[in-house]
């Protein structure tokens, strides 16, 4: 744009945002940041409050991440943490897409009042159904396995995910549908080479927010599983890492620091899909 | 090229009825429009046809196979939504390459394919683009051509022109009818307007309530009309309807004459019309009134032709015209035709 066709009212628009933005990026990346310069910080220079949190006054030292990998079993947590949340996510698509499009364009108005049904079954606080589940595991002889957790974690994921794909596949017009089962397509085939595509933001989302809730519950991950090998990250790491009173700092803000960058940069890629998705979505052909 | 065939088609919605019974036989290559008002039956006759609902009761046949219990891909059919329903994430080439994908036609002849669809209808030069970058008309032809591409045997068109606005609409009714004269391929044709139903179609079923009300060439259906509801759903203004003795009189418009503008023909009914409103309209005067010696209650309208000379001021009675033989007779409680009964009407 033309700096000269923009109106100083327009200019005091974007200086608004921008400033806006800079503040709310701040104080989002500022714990990253200090979890960051504490990670190389030795322990003269972080227990001392005379010094600068944010300043090196001794030198920094890589000591604090090789502990966390050659005293504790990080890398299995990393390894555990990851396959869990990989199964979990599959599980809640398989069974979540299904049951979504069923309720979202077979059963008529029952649909509706099954889905909010559906939904409500996801308001049950976790800790209400610790006990039962925990009888559960047992029954199956899966106590001590991450396997627990594989079976524990998507009667949370599904309810959530069945109800929001079903918004999804509702703002999918049935003609396109229809339409692919007069070109020649079966019914099965038309949903998933006409509506998947068009649902792809839904299903990131679905990804996004199972794997987000395998990472970081706490409490059935602390009590369904005690070997180390076998332990979780959000598990693991404060088991190992807070001994007594005392807290390891530089080696918990790096095993935090470690697994949340990868993350957030694939969180990132997924948002350049959904924006994508949800622009395609809104101008329907 | 096939002929579409219902016989005893019924439909039913949970207490509605909304197919009651069609039996309907297209000929050969032949343009047949449902015509008939929101509600009537037509679009959930035509999803019967395309396999896309399942009958109650009755079979589809089409080409003479009975095709009842397959599924729309095996019916050898292409149909046009209303909404185009064109396939938003891919490309216009990648949605008219669509159908052949799935007819297992082999790659390397898809090109020749697309381009023979594409120039056909002339919108070789939007093959790259994405629906969402098409105009109303565009995506009309884009939808036409996915459904040509594959050579069905019967396409199925559910209002394919009520998205477009007016003016387009005149010229993509024309391109329509010459599109289907040069393939030829048999056509069912759903529509509520009757323009395009007098325009397009070769024969007119006329539906209402489920039920066929009349079906034959448009001619037929505007001057012989079966009953009193096709006599006042087709035509614009609808045909003046005045009870007589137990019976529907009913004239069209046009016939409506005032005496002086007759010129003292022979076979005249003759009327004293009662003024109230005249509609000027350019080409054409709208006269309403009403004609109290036949039926003091009914609503009468007039249609003058601008050759005509002014001689209708609002609130006087003039004396009006009808030629005996464009009276037409119903049934005042069935609606149904009857002959012209002995002896004037008034």
């Amino acid at each position: 744009m033309a700096a000269t066709a923009v109106r100083p009212g327009r200019v005091w628009n974007r200086v608004g945002i921008y400033t806006g933005a800079f503040v709310f990026s701040v104080l989002c990346g500022f714990p990253f940041l200090w979890a960051v310069i504490t990670t190389f910080k030795q322990d003269a220079d972080l227990y001392n409050p005379n010094h600068n949190p944010f300043t090196f006054t001794r030198g920094a030292t890589l000591s604090n991440i090789t502990d966390l990998f050659e005293t504790t079993p990080y890398l299995h947590f990393i390894v555990n943490s990851v396959v869990i949340g990989i199964i979990v996510v599959g599980i809640t698509l398989l069974l979540s897409l299904p049951a979504a499009y069923a309720l979202a364009r077979l059963s008529g108005s029952w649909g509706r009042r099954l889905g909010i049904g559906i939904f409500m079954v996801y308001l049950v606080p976790p800790t209400l159904l610790f006990l039962p589940l925990s009888r559960l595991i047992t029954v199956l002889g899966l106590q001590d396995s991450i396997w627990s957790l594989v079976v524990v974690y998507p009667g949370f994921t599904i309810p959530l995910s069945t109800w929001l794909l079903m918004g999804f596949f509702r703002s999918i017009p049935r003609d396109i549908e229809e339409q692919a089962r007069v070109d020649g397509y079966s019914r099965l085939q038309a949903v998933i080479r006409t509506v998947l595509p068009l649902t792809l933001p839904g299903i990131f989302s679905v990804v996004v927010f199972s794997f987000t809730l395998t990472m970081q519950d706490f409490i059935y991950a602390l009590s369904f599983v005690s070997s180390s090998s076998r332990m979780t990250i959000s598990v693991g790491v404060p088991t190992y890492l807070i001994r007594g009173d005392v807290f390891y700092w530089q080696s918990l803000m790096a095993s935090a620091v470690i697994v949340a960058i990868p993350v957030a940069f694939l969180y990132n890629a997924f948002l350049d899909r959904f924006i994508q998705g949800f622009a395609m979505g809104a101008v329907k052909g | 090229m096939a002929v579409v065939e219902t016989r005893g088609l019924r439909k039913r919605f949970g207490d509605t009825v909304a197919v009651d019974g069609i039996d309907l036989l297209t000929g050969e290559g032949e343009y047949l429009v449902l015509l008939g008002p929101s509600g009537c039956g037509k679009t959930t006759l035509l999803r019967l046809i395309a396999g896309l609902e399942s009958p109650s009761e009755g079979d589809v046949l089409i080409g003479g196979r009975a095709v009842t219990s397959l599924p729309p891909r095996a019916r050898r059919i292409a149909m046009v939504f209303q909404s185009y329903a064109l396939y938003p994430h891919k490309s216009v080439s990648r949605n008219i390459a669509f159908p052949l994908a799935a007819a297992g036609v082999p790659k390397d002849e898809w090109r020749q394919r697309i381009h023979w669809a594409a120039s056909l209808l002339g919108i070789e030069h939007l093959l790259d683009r994405k629906p969402r970058e098409l105009s109303g008309g565009e995506r009309q032809r884009v939808a036409l051509a996915r459904a040509m591409v594959r050579e069905p045997e019967v396409f199925l068109l559910d209002e394919p022109l009520s998205n477009l606005d007016a003016k387009l609409r005149a010229t993509a009714r024309d391109e329509l009818k010459q599109f289907q004269q040069r393939i030829g391929t048999t056509t069912v044709y759903v529509t509520h307007d009757q323009t395009e139903a007098m325009g397009l179609g070769e024969r007119i079923a006329v539906l209402e309530h489920g039920r066929i009300q009349q079906i034959g060439s448009p001619r037929e259906i505007y001057e012989d009309p079966a009953n009193a509801f096709v006599a006042t759903f087709v035509g614009a203004p609808p045909m003046n309807l005045l009870q007589r003795n137990g019976m529907l009189v009913g004239f069209r418009p046009e016939h409506f004459l005032p005496e002086s503008a007759a010129g003292g023909r022979a076979g005249l009914q003759r009327l004293s019309f009662k003024v109230g409103r005249v509609e000027y309209l350019g080409s054409d005067r709208y006269v309403y009134g009403r004609v109290p010696e036949v039926d003091p209650e009914a609503k009468v309208v007039a249609k003058l032709p601008s050759t005509v000379p002014d001689v209708v001021p609002s609130g006087e009675t003039v004396p009006f015209v009808v030629p005996l033989d464009a009276l037409r007779f119903f049934d005042r409680d069935t609606g149904v035709r009857k002959p012209p009964p002995p002896g004037p009407i008034a």
